[in-house]
């Protein structure tokens, strides 16, 4: 299986992780090796000054694992650049998931804005890899924006629906010179292996793994379905006929009457 | 004087660096950035970044996110 490179940097694993909704910093770190994934989302909030909580940042920053500071909450591009630069204080790395979703009850990506924080981003250092709309030309321009990745999302957070975009998606990945990443709204492994069937270059899960009954379990049956799917990629899958009608697999021998 | 904390407000000596207020928030060592008026401090600064009255400073760390 090929490795998947981002800015000049090897993934051994095409799973990305978001830590959000685990129930404990324990299961979330235990769900984070089981997966595999070497590429873990981390968000940002203000401190309380009474606040004694378990640091995660522990759970999470194994050496293997690349984090990626997302900038939820922020609601246009000057937001985002001033969230971008407290990450990368705060963590030590110029690799950003950059998102900006200002409206609450979908929380779809602003294209306008993401492709602004975009450009100002790439040239301030940053590798951005944008969660944006399942939009084809959207993501070119974000392409020739420097963007190191395009993150289309397959449904809105958390939703679980899986692959809505579909067919915009297939578009997005014939047409991208960078990775894409099939970010929101894979609800369950069979998303995340279609996702990779079409030749997307990575999943990005989180609430999938998160709310299942068991986590760890949820993040490897991902793993799995992740490499399955990038592999029947690679391997070429067989065309889809245009009917129902059969194709024989079998010689068909008449065994009883001529 | 009188700084705002992530909109909670302290009260600290005057001229007090900013290196004094991360000190008092018992910060870690890592994961946590300041901004003192929406203009991000880098950590090698907060020893020579005094503090003015009413100064608006906001303290993030890490947190659980997708």
């Amino acid at each position: 299986m090929k490795k998947l490179v981002i800015a000049g940097k090897e993934f051994g694993s095409r799973l990305f992780l978001g830590t959000g909704k685990f129930n404990s910093n324990q299961r979330m770190e235990e769900s984070i090796l089981a997966s595999g994934t070497e590429m873990v989302t981390v968000a940002m909030k203000r401190i309380e000054l009474d606040d004694k909580e378990d640091d995660m940042l522990k759970h999470i920053a194994h050496p293997h694992i690349q984090l990626l500071p997302n900038t939820s909450g922020v609601r246009n591009a000057e937001e985002a650049v001033f969230a971008a630069q407290m990450a990368r204080e705060a963590f030590g790395t110029n690799w950003l998931k950059l998102e900006i979703h200002p409206d609450p009850r979908y929380l779809l990506p602003d294209s306008t804005e993401t492709l602004k924080a975009t450009e100002e981003l790439v040239k301030l250092g940053f590798v951005v890899l944008p969660y944006c709309q399942a939009d084809p030309t959207l993501c070119k321009h974000l392409e020739e924006a420097g963007a190191a990745t395009v993150m289309p999302l397959g449904a809105p957070i958390g939703t679980n629906k899986g692959l809505q975009t579909r067919d915009f998606l297939r578009i997005i990945i014939e047409q991208s010179n960078v990775p894409v990443v099939v970010d929101a709204g894979i609800g369950a492994p069979s998303h995340a292996a279609e996702a990779m069937e079409m030749g997307a270059d990575a999943c990005l899960v989180n609430t999938a793994i998160a709310v299942a009954g068991n986590p760890v379990e949820m993040a490897v049956a991902f793993k799995e379905a992740v490499i399955a799917g990038r592999r029947a990629f690679e391997a070429g899958l067989g065309t889809q006929a245009q009917s129902f009608i059969a194709a024989a697999s079998s010689p068909l021998t008449s065994f009883l009457n001529d | 004087m009188i700084i705002h904390i992530n909109n909670q407000s302290v009260v600290l000596p005057e001229g007090s660096a900013l290196a004094v207020l991360a000190s008092e928030l018992e910060l870690p060592a890592q994961g946590v950035a300041i901004a003192v008026n929406n203009r991000m401090v880098p950590r090698m600064g907060w020893e020579s970044h005094q503090l003015a009255d009413g100064d608006r400073v906001t303290v993030i760390k890490a947190a659980c996110g997708g």
